[in-house]
């Protein structure tokens, strides 16, 4: 038992660890898969914007619902949630306070992506190419509203033959790419200052709740563990005597339908106990043939009683 | 049985992890077989679609039945389901518990390899390349062409270096639909399984915890149950082939003195273990009978009661009345030369 509240204690003061972890891999992992992405923007009038926004914006939709399928404690909290009150209270500060750190584990992998989306700037070319005043530039300012539709599209594609060497295009790919940046580095910025106010303005505003939500939390997440730890426990004693009270049963089958002389008690001792009296080929196969057409019920009172 | 104990503690609570491990290894598995694969589309008109489509859609049903058959749970969910009634119930809460967890994880790698084939988007520029809408992207100067025409022309728009339609419609901009399509597909396909899986994880416990935490228990309880009998099987057999392995050579001893009219020699008190182990056998010549003995007439599986090894191992000395079967006939038999 001592080993086994060694292990629960590392156990529990790395739960916290583990869901970080997670959080920080599933981080990596987008920014990994934005890098072997094969971003092509389609050049054309109506798809820009609809391949740049949904490249910006449902890869994060996608990591959040990930962040909360991976995050074991999210499960707890809905089981707290929906369980019948019975004859134990339910605490919704312990809810709330679950479903809060819960979802900021969950924010962070898609803000990341959004993040370094802007912070790259193809996806904002791609989605808002379209909608630059082309009298802005002075390659697009004379040319007729089909084509300057059709050219600014084609703007984020730079082998595209038309504007390869095209100054207006570089021109009209740099000011998007301003745009992109100096929007990705504000979230940046905004983010940045509402965690460190949030952080360090918490103690001052119901800290003693907050200390205990966060225990009754730790002890829903624990208390389940060893919920699951207990019934494991328990499956492997009850299978452990309904075999051996199986081994007996066919053992006493084979004296009532055998003729042979009764041993002698120290039959017990050495390999003998272990034999349980079936010493026949025919003995074995006898029981695994009851093993797999008559399994035992689900009972062992009557050993438990012996 | 304190460290039986622990140690099916933790493969149970392994077992759940090296079942995620494995999955996650065909997930990545899957990814890297995708990267190493040669793609060739074959720039023919009617090939191409089903190229592309095969690629796409074979490998997942391949790597979904790799998924089931790599799973050890699979034998027990048949055993399970099989099995007659007998004195036990069978309940189907629990072997649906065991299907759904095992589908689920077997859907995870052909769900990669759909993702990363749409995302990656060969697969649907060589199925489809044929259906591209020429009105939008054609040049506005193309030569009049009949269909079949058209359709080789468009045919080989995966490859490059063959293609010759750049007047019908410029390779790069059929490319970059084609992916586009293919990379929005792939975008909504990744995001309509992980809704599913959310809804899936999700809804449960709002539903049917109870009926959950039971079908849980006894999926697990017939697993350990399995594994249990298994090992007591084992111990049996370990200590059935002992029993056996030891009447034999004892058996062969007792004849051999009885063929030699040797008087039945006493092992000296002190002789030790080393002795007792020899079980009377104490030259080459009878070794090497006991050996072609033991490989041209093993001793038949029934042991008999009587013959235990008691103190120093000769079955010779102060034996109960034999159970008078065939056994005692058949062991004499080796010794015929024959």
């Amino acid at each position: 038992m001592d080993r086994f509240r060694m292990i629960f204690q590392y156990f529990q003061s790395n739960s916290e660890s583990v869901m970080n972890g997670i959080c920080g891999l599933l981080a990596l992992a987008s920014v990994k898969m934005y890098t072997s992405l094969d971003f092509s923007c389609p050049c054309l009038p109506q798809y820009n914007m609809a391949y740049g926004l949904g490249v910006m914006l449902v890869p994060p939709i996608i990591l959040f619902l990930c962040g909360l399928i991976l995050n074991r404690q999210s499960l707890v909290m809905l089981e707290e949630w929906r369980r019948p009150a019975g004859r134990r209270k339910k605490d919704l500060a312990v809810i709330r306070y679950m479903c809060s750190s819960i979802m900021q584990r969950a924010m962070v992998a898609p803000v990341v992506w959004i993040i370094v989306t802007l912070l790259d700037g193809k996806c904002l070319i791609c989605a808002f190419s379209g909608s630059m005043d082309p009298q802005k530039f002075v390659g697009f300012a004379n040319v007729s509203t089909e084509q300057v539709q059709q050219l600014l599209a084609k703007v984020p594609c730079k082998d595209e033959e038309l504007m390869r060497n095209n100054t207006s295009r570089k021109a009209v790919s740099r000011y998007l790419r301003c745009c992109s940046q100096a929007l990705g580095w504000s979230i940046l910025l905004i983010l940045i200052i509402a965690a460190f106010l949030a952080r360090w303005l918490r103690p001052c505003f119901n800290q003693a709740t907050l200390l205990q939500a966060r225990h009754w939390s730790n002890y829903i997440d624990i208390e389940q563990k060893i919920f699951e730890e207990t019934c494991c426990e328990h499956s492997q004693l009850f299978a452990h005597k309904c075999i051996l009270h199986f081994f007996e049963s066919m053992q006493q089958e084979i004296k009532l339908h055998s003729f042979s002389l009764p041993r002698e008690g120290e039959g017990a001792e050495g390999e003998e106990g272990l034999l349980q009296g079936i010493t026949d080929q025919d003995q074995v196969n006898k029981l695994l043939k009851t093993w797999y057409y008559e399994k035992p019920p689900l009972d062992v009172s009557q050993a438990h009683q012996r | 049985m304190d460290k039986f104990r622990m140690i099916f503690q933790f493969f149970q609570s392994n077992q759940e992890s090296f079942m995620n491990g494995i999955c996650g290894i065909m997930a990545l598995a899957s990814t890297q077989m995708y990267s190493a694969f040669d793609f060739n589309c074959p720039c023919l008109p009617h090939y191409n679609l089903a190229y592309g489509l095969g690629i796409l859609l074979v490998p997942p049903f391949i790597l979904f039945l790799l998924g089931f058959v790599l799973n050890n749970n699979i034998s027990m969910l048949a055993e399970e389901w099989r099995r007659p009634r007998g004195r036990r119930g069978k309940d189907p809460a629990v072997l649906r518990y065991m299907f759904c967890s095992m589908a689920q994880r077997a859907m995870i790698a052909p769900a990669v390899w759909v993702s990363v084939t749409l995302l990656d988007g060969k697969c649907i520029t060589c199925a489809f390349c044929t259906s591209v809408p020429l009105e939008t992207l054609g040049n506005a100067s193309h030569p009049r062409l009949s269909q079949g025409e058209v359709q080789r022309v468009l045919a080989r728009i995966p490859c490059k270096e063959i293609y010759n339609g750049q007047q019908l419609v410029a390779n790069e901009v059929a490319v970059r639909y084609l992916r586009c399509i293919s990379q929005a597909l792939g975008w909504c396909f990744v995001l309509l399984m992980t809704t599913l899986a959310f809804l899936v994880r999700s809804l449960r416990p709002c539903f049917s915890q109870a009926a959950f935490l039971k079908s849980r228990y006894w999926s697990h309880y017939i697993d350990i149950e399995r594994k249990l009998f298994d090992e007591t099987c084992a111990e049996h057999a370990r200590s059935f082939a002992k029993v056996c392995i030891q009447q034999f050579f004892e058996g062969m001893s007792t004849d051999l003195v009885a063929a030699r009219c040797h008087l039945p020699r006493k092992a000296p008190a002190d002789a030790g273990e080393a002795a007792e182990k020899l079980l009377g056998i104490t030259d080459q010549g009878t070794m090497n009978m006991a050996l072609k003995s033991w490989h041209r007439c093993k001793p038949p599986l029934h042991l008999h009661p009587p013959a235990l090894p008691t103190g120093n191992g000769w079955a010779g000395e102060g034996q109960p009345p034999r159970h008078p079967s065939a056994p005692q006939k058949e062991t004499a038999a080796y010794y015929s030369w024959v």
